[in-house]
């Protein structure tokens, strides 16, 4: 979800860079946790270095020589996901929203990872392309590869940044430490592990991480909930909550209150839910964005690389209760005790900083010890951030741009070399926008902007691409062309409620349209972007001749692939279909309880 | 041949469980009362850790063998 994470992370970057600055520090460090701090990243180089000897060709460093087992690859896909968004953004929109968060993972996550493994996959690994750009190549051409490729790499290098900046910057704000140390450290040890590990030491560290993360932060969510008085507790103080905000029961809903856009603080209704987060720019994140489908194509075999997204999404569904929780529990608890009873800021609007919460539970109910873990965990997220981006970064830069265009004939013992050179270029970048994030807000408001505008519809050409085998070449680019325009022009005629006319707010165009929130805007651009690249391609493509004949197209489209079938006698956890099926009732159930 | 991931994660989860106990049982049950609702937290939450960190170790051994 590049689209949404920006705005968290910006958001943090806005609110820490003003009155943080005198904030005074809200968690104090023993030596005990100095001590969990450095044996965690200890171990973090130390898996780097062993793995080193494993990298003996290209393959090994930017793909894992396709080894790696399900639930390794499975770890991985969402470890690398588990960022800061993930952990700090999503509890500070539980306690913005309530239990309608988990629309991001009920509506928003679990269809498309079960459509990725179920239908796409086998396209993206039986292909025997290195990348997603290079799976584009090969069912489209060269262009619409090369501009994947290189919007991707700027946006990784982007996010990359921006996680180092969000980082520092609350380390800088919770502990008092050095903005330029927190930069320079993060980096290096993210450097050495990528370094010398590639990608298998990335999704090591990531699988690392993952438990790190679960087991750290369970006890604050059970320590939370102890506290307020169980669930019922919860809902009761929530309630409450939601009255002093003028929309009763809203925090303790997930759909009850979806009927309208003004009876919900996400500002939304039921079908730009659906349509804009939950298929968009879901499936659009899940589905092709190469950091995640990395982790998959790194699988041993077929059977794995598609199981990869499905048992990815079995702890995936769970983690409402981990990253949502903490949001609602200290929302609830703030309302109960205000500052007395959690230390959560107030900001100039006068609502709590939401950006806050994870550091003001952390500070409320871990004493040292399990606080190092905690922190530990918080910094373990950021830094998966970074290397998840990094090592997609590297492989699309070697792979799709460095051997396209500059090295045809490169050897496998050079493309290693260029893979390390990318990585410690790709970390000075990121570190550089960094600073820039640091200086010029407006700017990272803008680049994610434009790339709102050239992501959203990037899953109509995948869609096409895999489905339709008459898609052609310049379909799929022009396509992608005309969504991107379409995601603009929406965007200049639409304005969220109480905004001001602006290039980075929209309506520049002349107001057509307001929302009741930026995210509904957001939305609804996704849903026009996806469209008008999808009919944009449908057109186009039947308009110009097939770049590719039907043998080409073998192991690319839907109706030229031989079906996947299943290890006869094997066990339902062990065959893709049953066990998707299995994820998506269960998915309907939560939404069912939570309703 | 490949590093089974279990082992450096056993060794890490095994490692903190150790910090954390040890830490339990020679702070100060202030700080128990002042943070985790009086429940020493560290003690508790760490045999979790070296527990978890022990099964890894057992699942990497057992498929070494």
């Amino acid at each position: 979800m590049h689209v949404l994470l920006f705005p968290t992370l910006l958001a943090m970057s806005g609110g820490a860079a003003g009155p943080s600055s005198t904030r005074a520090v809200i968690l104090q460090l023993a030596t005990v946790d100095y001590l969990i701090l450095a044996s965690y990243f200890a171990f973090v180089i130390g898996i780097g270095w062993v793995v080193r000897r494993q990298m003996k060709t290209s393959s090994d460093f930017f793909e894992s020589g396709r080894s790696l087992p399900a639930w390794i690859c499975a770890l991985g896909f969402i470890g690398a996901n588990l960022g800061a968004q993930e952990v700090v953004g999503m509890a500070a929109s539980g306690a913005k929203y309530g239990i309608a968060t988990s629309h991001f993972y009920w509506v928003g996550a679990i269809p498309a990872m079960v459509f990725v493994g179920l239908f796409m996959m086998p396209f993206y690994y039986g292909s025997k392309a290195r990348s997603v750009p290079e799976y584009l190549k090969l069912r489209f051409d060269e262009k619409t590869r090369t501009f994947n490729a290189l919007s991707f790499a700027v946006m990784t290098v982007f996010s990359s940044g921006i996680s180092m900046f969000a980082l520092a910057k609350l380390l800088n704000a919770i502990l008092g430490w050095n903005f330029d140390g927190c930069i320079i450290v993060s980096s290096l040890i993210v450097l050495i592990y990528i370094y010398s590990g590639g990608l298998t030491s990335a999704i090591y560290n990531e699988v690392l991480q993952f438990f790190l993360i679960v087991l750290g932060f369970l006890p604050l969510v059970i320590l939370g909930l102890q506290d307020i008085g169980g669930w019922d507790g919860l809902m009761k103080n929530l309630d409450a909550y939601s009255v002093t905000k003028g929309m009763p029961g809203a925090w303790s809903s997930s759909w009850a209150h979806m009927g309208t856009p003004t009876a919900n603080p996400i500002g939304i209704e039921w079908f730009g839910l659906v349509a804009g987060l939950g298929f968009v720019l879901s499936f659009g994140y899940w589905c092709t964005d190469f950091l995640v489908i990395q982790r998959a194509m790194a699988a041993k075999d077929m059977n794995a690389a598609r199981r990869t997204p499905l048992i990815a999404a079995i702890p995936k569904m769970m983690f409402p209760a981990l990253v949502i929780l903490p949001g609602m529990l200290a929302i609830a608890l703030y309302h109960k005790g205000g500052t007395a009873n959690i230390a959560l800021p107030v900001g100039a609007d006068g609502n709590p900083d939401y950006n806050m919460v994870v550091p003001a539970m952390l500070a409320k109910y871990f004493p040292n010890g399990m606080l190092g873990i905690g922190l530990t965990a918080l910094m373990a997220s950021f830094m998966s951030g970074m290397a998840g981006n990094v090592t997609a970064f590297n492989t699309v830069w070697t792979y799709d741009l460095y051997q396209r265009w500059i090295n045809h004939d490169a050897s496998d013992a050079h493309l290693i070399k260029v893979g390390r050179v990318t990585t410690v270029v790709g970390l000075i970048l990121s570190a550089c926008c960094a600073y820039a994030a640091a200086k010029f807000n407006n700017i990272m408001d803008m680049l994610q902007l434009v790339f709102g505008f050239v992501n959203a519809p990037l899953f109509a050409i995948f869609l096409l691409g895999m489905f339709w085998r008459r898609a052609t070449g310049h379909g799929a680019f022009f396509g992608l062309l005309l969504g991107t325009l379409s995601a603009a022009i929406f965007q200049g005629s639409t304005l969220p409620v109480g905004e001001t006319v602006s290039l980075l707010k929209g309506g520049w165009l002349g107001v057509q349209q307001t929302f009741a929130s930026s995210m509904a805007q957001n939305f609804w651009m996704a849903i026009f972007a996806f469209s008008g690249c999808f009919l944009g391609t449908l057109f186009i493509s039947l308009a110009t001749a097939p770049n590719r004949t039907d043998d080409q197209l073998r192991g690319l489209v839907y109706s030229l692939t031989e079906k996947q079938t299943d290890v006869p006698g094997s066990a339902w956890y062990a065959r893709p279909m049953p066990l998707g099926l299995l994820v998506l009732g269960a998915t309907l159930v939560l939404n069912i309880i939570f309703w | 041949m490949q590093l089974d991931i279990r082992l450096p994660m056993g060794l890490l989860f095994l490692l903190l469980g150790i910090i954390l106990v040890t830490y339990g049982f020679v702070s100060d049950h202030a700080i128990y009362v002042q943070h985790s609702l009086g429940q020493n937290v560290n003690l508790f939450w760490g045999s979790i850790f070296a527990l978890f960190g022990a099964a890894m170790l057992w699942l990497a051994r057992k498929k070494a063998k």
